[in-house]
Formats: structure tokens, sequence, C-alpha cells
């Protein structure tokens, strides 16, 4: 059945392995991927240990829907304690890994100490085997798939590596697999790296069982008619994320020159019409049929002729609008060497905008960049300061602390032209004008990020009715809502609502582009709960999987406050509140984040949670979820 | 008329739903090492493409067979696997010119596309058109018209840069 994947704990001190089933009862408290991950996390990781010491754990999973007849059940999970926040380290990234993994016979790996020397894992069909990786420590994340693949001969091997980012600790190297696919964020393939791990090589030819395959394949069949028929699917089957830069950056909602400006004027070629021009087609995840993924092949310069994948939303932001660059060409070389190096694209292109905005300044020297002109618009600059970060080169060495490590050893007022939440970096949106999007990065549980609660269609101005619809169930409310993303009001139970389905989609292991995040009618809890039953056989209802994902989250919040976290960590950069847009639409210009209503929505936003004014979760509420006794131990 | 699989690789979006439909109609799980289309990927040149039963006129599989196990129904133009009377040899594989008859280790017997008895699931989970189910004689005519459009391009192209000159 779909339910007998099992958990590894893979010890890489002593090389011990062993492996457990998962109880249903923890299915039904927290079905797998994210959600699982987050059990295991609070429970495994020791508090206050080193996110690069041999006591930190690496967790590796797949959700419970993947690689079933659930439409882009392809998503893996990589959790830990994060080298660059320290509070929850948590990826998600698409691909064709974690459907492998439950065909080898796992859902969820729990990798513990430190190897010797570099490995790699090796799984099997219920088999797991360390080997070694000496040979590869130092390939590029494309190579070192090439070379595994070939050294095992199997040409499906499905991998998942660390570049050399992780390998020197970068504490926002990224995990990888395939030629793009990212568990991007948090700096998960710096904790690989320091386990001297780097990479897991999977391969499975085991049956997964449905519970009823005839009526999941009727019913796939209609919640894939019920993607592809939203205009947002098509959209991005065609241009990929980058589709979305023509209203965020027409409107004036990106951030240019780091934090200065809010629209990058003269920019024909970041357009994703430009980006589709030089694409030789799209490719799709697992099961997927919104296929959002570029193909396309460098057309010019140093790098002409090489193929990669992309570039997304986010790189035109970091390679593009932050830095201030404007040509094609930089957008697709960036995002090459980021894919071959295994870095987070957004953070190593905010760090990068933030240090060129310390140049102009003059906080920077040419002495501190080594000679570098990093006035914002310099390509070669940027693509220099990528080759330092990887390979931890002068000012790049710095900056592959993170933000808030590096804002203290570059010192001055450094740190007051930071845009990041918890040491974590933000994408290239401005929230501004958009209060919601601010909330939602104020308080994400991974520090400053918009996949984690972002109420992204409140950019379109939808029709009160329609919100409502959405955002009524499976939980009732009749609070307010506003059609305007410049409002306050009603924002907080949007962004509560949007944490809660990402959460349950990244538990289901399905990709979050199928869900209410780009499109408003797209699935959601109503459609999971048949999802679920027909493929797995579990029956819980959309209520019943609402309630997971709360407990899931409140899990990680859990394991934040153990970490230190308090409230004045949900909070802003000063900039926000102090510094106006200047450009953009009417509508845009002038606006900054209003503090008192800031902690308004905090307020309103814990209380939605049962948390406290301090956001805590109160006990009522951790009973009410069944967690109080957290950590239990059972797995 | 008899209808016929079209596998475009031009069009495949390296999703492998037909795998898992695939695995799913036929043996109840999802497991592509069971299903009888396959997606040959080469990943680092974003090259995906579709292999599966021609279900040729001639079929060499048909031809080795030793035990007569394979047969044409002409009704749905498709080669048949008599399990009955098969007896596992693995020389259908061995002469096949697309890798598309495979051994399910699981269930240790030969296993190749069936057209789902005519309504080949592949193609009807294919949003993109990678897998078609269409017509014999529309499949040339499918071709024709794709290569006309280029051609005319073409042409047209080269007919404006004429009359700028």
């Amino acid at each position: 059945m779909a339910l007998n994947r099992k958990i590894a704990y893979i010890e890489l001190t002593t090389g011990d392995i062993e492996t457990k089933p998962i109880p249903v009862k923890v299915r039904n408290m927290f079905l797998g991927g994210r959600g699982l991950d987050m059990y295991l996390m609070y429970n495994h990781i020791k508090p206050g240990v080193d996110p690069l010491g041999s006591d930190n754990v690496a967790f590796v999973s797949a959700g419970v829907l993947g690689g079933t007849l659930a439409s882009a059940s392809a998503r893996t999970h990589i959790g830990g304690k994060s080298p660059l926040t320290g509070f929850v380290g948590s990826a998600n990234m698409g691909g064709f890994f974690a459907p492998e993994l439950r065909w080898a016979g796992f859902d969820h790996l729990v990798i513990k100490g430190k190897a010797e020397n570099p490995v790699y894992l090796w799984i099997q069909n219920n088999e797991i085997e360390i080997r070694d990786a000496k040979h590869i420590w130092g390939k590029t994340v494309h190579e070192t798939q090439e070379i595994i693949r070939e050294e095992l001969g199997d040409r499906d091997i499905k991998i998942l590596t660390i570049g050399p980012a992780g390998e020197n600790l970068v504490r926002f190297a990224n995990v990888m697999t395939g030629i793009k696919d990212a568990a991007g964020r948090s700096g998960m393939g710096a904790l690989l790296g320091s386990k001297n791990l780097k990479a897991i090589a999977v391969r499975g030819t085991m049956d997964i069982k449905l519970e009823r395959p005839e009526e999941a394949l009727q019913y796939n069949k209609k919640v894939i008619e019920q993607i592809t028929s939203a205009k947002v699917s098509q959209t991005q089957g065609k241009l990929g994320t980058p589709f979305i830069w023509g209203a965020t950056n027409t409107q004036g909602l990106v951030r240019v020159n780091n934090f200065q400006l809010n629209q990058l004027e003269d920019a024909d070629e970041v357009e994703a019409e430009a980006i589709d021009k030089v694409a030789v087609g799209m490719a799709g995840c697992f099961g997927c049929q919104v296929h959002c993924r570029s193909k396309y092949v460098i057309p010019e310069g140093d790098y002409a002729g090489v193929y990669d994948e992309g570039p997304e939303y986010t790189s035109q932001g970091a390679w593009a609008a932050e830095p201030g660059c404007r040509s094609l060409n930089n957008i697709l070389v960036c995002n090459h060497l980021v894919n071959i190096y295994g870095l987070d694209t957004l953070e190593t292109g905010s760090l990068i905008s933030w240090v060129m905005e310390l140049y102009e300044k003059g906080i920077l020297t040419d002495e501190d960049t080594g000679g570098l002109d990093l006035r914002f618009g310099n390509e070669e600059a940027v693509i220099e300061m990528i080759h330092r970060i990887a390979k931890r080169e002068g000012l790049g060495d710095i900056l592959a602390e993170g933000p808030l490590r590096a804002a203290e050893k570059i010192g001055k007022d450094s740190i007051k032209y930071l845009v990041h939440v918890k040491g974590m970096s933000n994408l290239h949106s401005d929230e501004r004008p958009t209060p919601g999007l601010a909330l939602g990065i104020a308080t994400a549980s991974r520090g400053s990020d918009h996949l984690r609660s972002r109420p992204a269609i409140d950019l379109y101005h939808l029709p009160k009715q329609v919100l409502r619809n959405i955002y009524s169930q499976p939980v009732p409310y009749d609070g307010p809502v506003t059609s305007d993303y410049r409002d306050y009001e009603g924002k907080a139970w949007q962004v509560f609502w949007q944490e809660t389905c990402y959460e349950a989609v990244d538990c289901l292991g399905i990709c979050k582009f199928h869900t209410v995040f780009l499109g408003a009618s797209l699935p959601s809890f109503e459609e999971w709960s048949k999802l679920l039953y027909y493929n797995t056989g579990l029956e819980l209802s959309p209520l019943d999987i609402w309630t997971i994902a709360e407990r899931a989250y409140n899990m990680e919040r859990l394991f934040n406050i153990r970490e230190g976290l308090t409230r004045e960590d949900d909070w802003l950069v000063d900039r926000y509140f102090d510094e106006p847009t200047s450009v953009g639409i009417p509508g845009v210009r002038g606006k900054t984040i209003d503090r008192d209503k800031l902690k308004n929505m905090i307020d309103e936003y814990y209380e939605h949670h049962g948390w406290d004014e301090q956001g805590v979760p109160r006990l009522e509420t951790l009973q009410r979820l069944g967690i109080e006794n957290e950590p239990s131990h059972i797995l | 008329m008899a209808k016929v699989l079209i596998l475009d690789y031009e069009k495949c979006t390296g999703c492998r739903l037909c795998e898992l439909v695939c695995s799913v109609k036929h043996e109840g799980v999802s497991n592509p090492a069971r299903s009888r289309v396959k997606i040959v990927k080469w990943e680092s040149e974003g090259r995906y493409v579709p292999m599966s039963c021609q279900q040729c006129e001639s079929a060499p599989c048909q031809a080795v067979c030793p035990v007569k196990a394979l047969s044409r129904d002409e009704t749905l133009n498709r080669v048949l696997v008599d399990y009955d009377a098969c007896i596992g040899c693995r020389m259908c594989i061995a002469i096949c010119p697309f890798g598309a008859m495979s051994f399910d280790v699981l269930a240790k017997r030969i296993i190749k596309c069936d057209l789902c008895d005519g309504v080949p699931l592949c193609a009807d989970f294919c949003e993109v058109g990678a897998i078609q189910y269409v017509d014999a004689g529309q499949q040339s005519t499918i071709k024709q018209v794709t290569a006309a459009d280029k051609l005319s391009e073409i042409m047209q192209k080269v007919a404006q840069a004429i009359s700028a000159v």
C-alpha cells in the first residue's frame, strides 16, 4: 500500500543504518513530507546545537502522496536546523527524486553524525549503502549526477546533491536534483556539506499500491482538467514563473538596486517574453501538466552553448532588479552558475546587491572588494562575486556567512541596508505597498520568505465574494476581506490561511503551483481529501488536513521558540517603515509599512493561531492539536 | 480505420505521467518499472523521448516467438501476447528494434503496450500531445502539416530577405 514506506535512520559517524515503519497514527498526525519532518526535527535535534556541527540532523523526505496519482506529487523536502538562521531549516524541490525514493521503499531519511571522509548514499529497493565520494567532492551539481549514474551503471538513477558551495559550507548553499530543481532556502546544502555527505542516489522498482486505482485515475483526470483550465497554469506552462515579472515590475513591486527603487526601467530583456525567445521548450516535474521549467541554451558570451534550465522569477530579481542589471545574458549566466555551484539564487543575488549598495555608499572600498567595481549594473562584477562566494574568496568569504554574520564582519552602518527577516534575505519583491505580503515575510518560520505564507492572489484584486469563498474553507471565517492589496484589514487571516495551505501541500508532497498560490481556482483542501482517500486509503476530511497542517506549523513554531525566537524576530527591517516607495503606478508610490498597523496584524495573526501575545502557542492550542507532550520520541 | 499511437519527442516535457498511468491501469500500482511506455531521457540536454510499441505490421517479436504467443489483432491494429502460450524466453525483447518489449521482474513475464484495448491512457493523460492516438492514415498528415508549416515559414523569410535586397 501507499503507506508502507519506511523511515531510515542513517548514522554517518558509525555507518549504522536502521529502518522503521511509520505507524498510521503518525500519518494521521503529520501525513509525511515537511509535516513529519518537523515532528522528527523537534524530536531528534537537541536544543542549541551548532547547525554545522555533527549534532545537527538532516531530514530528507517525500510527501505522503509522492509518486501517486496526485498531480505533481514530485516534491522532496529537506529539513534541519538552518546554518543560515539558526531556526527552522526547510526547503522543498520538484523533479523526480521523491517518487524514486518511494519506489525504493522509503519516505523519510534521518541523517545523523558526520562521515570521516566524503560519502554519498546509494539507495536501491530497501537497501542503503554508504559509498566513498572522494572522487566527486569538488564536482558541480551537474557533473556529480552524471558521474554517479555512470559509476552505478543505471541512467534512471535519481540524485540529490550539493555543489561546491555546500562543500565549502556557504551558509545558503542549496540541495539540488536534476539540472535546476533546488531545495533552495535556509542552507540545507551547507548542512549536508558539514556531514561530508555529497549526494544521495536512489533507484526504486517496487510497487506503490494504490488504494483505489480506478477511482484515482478518474479523479486525477478531473483535477488535471481543473489545473490546466486555469489561465495561470497555461501562462506558466508557456513562460514559467517569469510571467509574474510583468505584473510586479509594471506596478512597482520589485526591489531595485537592493532596496532603493521599486521598479526596473528600460529592462525589456528581463521580460518573460525575452526569456521565452531563447527557451528551447518546457520541462515538467514528475506527473505535472503545468511544465513550468524553461529549457535554454546560453546564446552568447563566455558560456555560449551551455544548456541549463530556468530561470525562475526569483532569478529575474536576483540577477536583474536587485543588482540593477538589464541583460538577458546576465540572468541566464548567473542562473547557470548558481545551479552548478549549488547556491540559493535568491540569497546570493540579494547579498551581492546589498554589498553593491554598501560600495556605492562608500561603506565598502575597492580594497574590501578586492578591486571589484561593485557599482549597480556591473554584470561582470556580479558574476565574479558568485564565483567568490561559492569558493569563499575575499569578500565572497564574508558573504558566504549569510547576511547577519556578514553585516557584523563588515560593520559600520552596513546592517542598515540589509533586507532580511530572521537572518534570511528577502525575495526581490518590495512589500511596502502590500501589507499582507509584508506580514507573510515578517512571520514566516524559516525567515524572510515568499513561499511560506504569501497571499499572492492578493495582487489580483479579486472580488470579495471570490476571496470569501476561498478563505472560509475548510474553517469558517467571517472577518473582513478586501480586494485591495494596499489594505491591512483581513490580511492576517489570509496569511494564516495560505501558511496552512502551503504546509498542507508540503505534507502531501505536491506542488504549490497546483493550489491557491498563483491561481484562485486551483485545487485545495477538498480535492486533497479525495486524492488522499483514492490513493492511500487515508480517510481525512478537508478540516482534518487543515488541522494536520496547523499541527505541523506549530511544531515549527515550537522548534523556533526552543532555539530562542521571540516576537521581535517576527518583524521587518526599518527600511520598510522609514523609506517610502518612490516610483511605480500612482497607487504604490509613497508607500511604507505602518509600524502600529503591522503590530496589530501580528497580534491578530497570533490570535488566529491560538498563540499568546509573545507568539508562543498556548497550552490549549497544543492540547487541541495533540502535541502538548512533544518531544514524544515515537519515531 | 484502426488507430495508432504517435510519439512526438518535440512535445514531451518529460513528466512521465504516461508511465504512471500505464502502470496503474495495467497493474493497479504506481511503478514505472512496470509501465509499457517509457520516457528515455538525456537530462543534461533536456531531451526526452517517449518510447512504446509501434505495433509493427511485420512484427519481429511475432516472427521470433518460438511458441507463437504473439499474434496480430487487426481490429485494434496491435500485437497481443497470449500469456498461456508464452514461455518467458525473452526472445521478443532481444529482437525488438525499439526496446518496446520489456520484462516485468515482479510478475516474471513480458509486458508490452496493448493500447489499453482502444483507449490508451498515456495518450489520454498527455496534455501536451506528445503521445496521441490517431487514425493510422492521419500520422503522416500531421507530420506533413508540421513540416509544411516550417518549410513555408523558411520560404517566406527567404522571400522577404530577397525582396529587402
